[in-house]
């Protein structure tokens, strides 16, 4: 097991380096200045200009540039933002907490509502349940997400005026007021990805379900004498579960883009709405960052699921 | 659609009776309606009773058929591949009919499993329960669905076709098991199969079925010296024999046709199609199962 994820762990650095070669060189090749905005500032001189890029190295061919920025990141030294001089380990450090407690919170809402409707509306097919679980999960994940987080803070923010429509970093209050505020802002962004998230693996969970329940083994664990709820969690479930881990792996990146959406609509200060400031002004270290994070983060969750597959499936050996 | 119709079988304490028929005869069927494990809805029945010492199981709820299931009446599938869930160990599945039904521990209830698998002829039992499915051949999972039957010493053991899926040589074992066990324990068995020559080797009493009716019933050397229903006739002609096979008769003779479909089974006696004896009254009316010798019964006009 420890020597399985030691050589995971050793086949994602290939991986991860051809991951930021790609994205390098598209950077590279992007239109784009980062000192577009000084060229029309007529307080700086054309030649202080080239000065300040040669000195950033940014005239060297893109291979110099990409060894450059290679070294410097296994040093960790992950360079500063072209825009606000901060460095950019600091900035993601800053951002990423948010991101991963909504992503975090989201995915656990959708499996929380995914897993028991699904299973539930697998065991009684074409029931009246059945029904309307199937047709409000055909429309939960027929709406995007931009369309549900306007339609919430319509409702929610304006109409009722529950909850804040944007997400506030500081929060004048301690103790519990301020984990309260917290919970507050973050329920809507939460709730629509995840309403979006869970309604599509609902369908997913339901008909992994249903594959399962019609299987001889099945049959087998009735035939025990064993209480069908028993029969279910116990011997279908377990079962089912191995392709929704598949799902649920693949959709990681998925997950991720939209939560980039997600976190612009509520504004609020994730690593995704750095990452659109950031590719809004040119600013390439914190682009390559940001995206070189996102791709580590997938990489991650493909790990998991490895390992989930394996506690889930004896006949999957660590080999 | 009726799957069985009229289908009575009585089976002796520590009996074994045969149940034999082609595919699609609805030899399962009343197989799994025994233990009620058609589900309801589609499945359903009409009429009829289910008498398992002196009580009806029709009317039983989930809860009291749970208490009969494996405790009672065990029951072995066809299948032995996919019989078994693949997530848990060998051990585990006997164990949990064990912990279910004798409230054993989880250590006295392996212990068990350990023993019914030494019982049943599989080498190393002490490693082997620790296995999954997918570490066991096809005979071996068979001997595992066996001994997760016979777990909880049950009265009545259904198993059915517990051989078709297996290679001739294990299908021999597997019968042998059976026949051994029967013998250890002493329960009743209800066997199912589709080879006359199974039947000739195990059996006591056979039921033969056609198009989900019985159409011939006796101790088995009466039906095998003397099968009065043409059916019964062909499926004994259609058994391979050595001793006839020099001498001239090189060709195996097969019951010409198929069973018919059961959504619309044709009128009079279902097997008069294919009957080479039929006549116009066979067509007109379908012949009642009546007693033709002591214990010998059969649904034929003839």
């Amino acid at each position: 097991m420890t020597q399985y994820l030691i050589r995971r762990l050793l086949i994602a650095i290939p991986s991860l380096l051809g991951i930021s070669v790609i994205l390098f060189t598209v950077l590279a090749l992007a239109p784009g200045d980062p000192f577009e905005e000084l060229a029309t500032n007529p307080a700086v001189p054309p030649e202080v200009r080239l000065q300040l890029r040669a000195s950033l190295g940014l005239d060297d061919p893109i291979h110099v540039r990409y060894i450059a920025w290679l070294t410097a990141m296994l040093r960790g030294e992950w360079g500063f933002s072209f825009v606000s001089r901060v460095d950019v380990d600091q900035l993601i450090l800053q951002r990423l907490p948010t991101t991963l407690i909504v992503i975090g919170s989201s995915q656990i809402v959708a499996l929380a509502i995914a897993l028991p409707v699904g299973i539930l509306a697998a065991t009684r097919p074409y029931s009246l349940f059945d029904k309307i679980a199937n047709t409000l999960a055909f429309v939960g994940f027929s709406l995007p997400t931009f369309f549900t987080g306007l339609l919430f803070i319509l409702f929610f923010s304006i109409y009722l005026d529950w909850l804040p429509f944007v997400y506030r970093t500081e929060i004048n209050a301690t103790g519990f007021a301020w984990f309260w505020e917290h919970v507050k802002q973050t329920i809507m962004p939460v709730m629509v990805l995840g309403l979006f998230q869970g309604a599509a693996w609902t369908r997913f969970v339901r008909s992994a379900v249903l594959d399962v329940i019609r299987l001889d083994y099945v049959t087998t664990a009735r035939a025990k004498g064993l209480p069908e709820r028993v029969v279910i969690t116990k011997h279908v479930v377990r079962n089912a579960m191995i392709p929704v881990v598949t799902l649920v792996a693949l959709q990681m990146p998925i997950v991720f883009g939209g939560a980039i959406v997600t976190e612009q609509i509520f504004r609020v200060p994730g690593i995704g709405s750095l990452l659109i400031s950031a590719i809004l002004a040119n600013d390439t270290p914190v682009i390559m960052a940001v995206t070189f994070v996102f791709a580590c983060l997938v990489v991650f969750f493909n790990l998991v699921a490895d390992i989930l597959y394996g506690w889930l499936d004896p006949r999957i050996s660590y080999r | 659609m009726r799957a069985v119709d009229g289908v009575d079988i009585r089976i002796g304490a520590g009996e074994t009776v045969c149940v034999v028929g082609e595919s699609g005869c609805g030899k399962t069927v009343t197989a799994m309606t025994v233990l009620k494990l058609i589900a309801m809805p589609p499945g359903k029945i009409v009429a009829g009773r289910i008498l398992w010492r002196g009580r009806d199981l029709v009317p039983l709820d989930t809860d009291s058929m749970r208490k009969i299931r494996a405790r009672e009446i065990g029951i072995v599938f066809q299948e032995p591949m996919t019989s078994l869930n693949p997530v848990f160990t060998v051990g585990e599945q006997i164990a949990e009919v064990l912990r279910l039904h004798e409230g054993l521990s989880r250590r006295a209830a392996l212990d068990r499993a350990t023993e019914m698998l030494r019982l049943v002829h599989i080498p190393n039992p002490q490693r082997r329960v620790h296995d999954y499915p997918h570490q066991f051949s096809g005979g071996m999972r068979q001997r595992v669905m066996i001994a997760m039957a016979l777990a909880c010493n049950p009265k009545l053991v259904i198993a059915d076709e517990p051989t078709t899926a297996l290679d001739v040589t294990i299908q021999a074992q597997i019968l042998d098991l059976i026949a051994e066990m029967k013998e250890r324990l002493g329960m009743a068995v209800m066997l199912i199969t589709h080879a006359m020559g199974v039947v000739a080797e195990v059996a006591q009493r056979v039921v033969v079925m056609y198009a989900g009716k019985v159409v011939e019933e006796a101790p088995v050397g009466e039906l095998f010296a003397n099968p009065r229903h043409p059916y019964t006739q062909g499926l004994i002609r259609s058994i391979p024999r050595l001793d006839r096979a020099g001498a001239g008769k090189a060709r195996l003779e097969a019951i010409p046709g198929t069973v018919p479909s059961l959504l619309a089974p044709p009128p009079g006696c279902r097997f008069a199609p294919r009957c080479r004896h039929a006549t116009e009254a066979c067509r007109a009316a379908e012949p009642p199962l009546r007693e033709v010798a002591p214990g010998h019964k059969v649904a034929c006009i003839l």
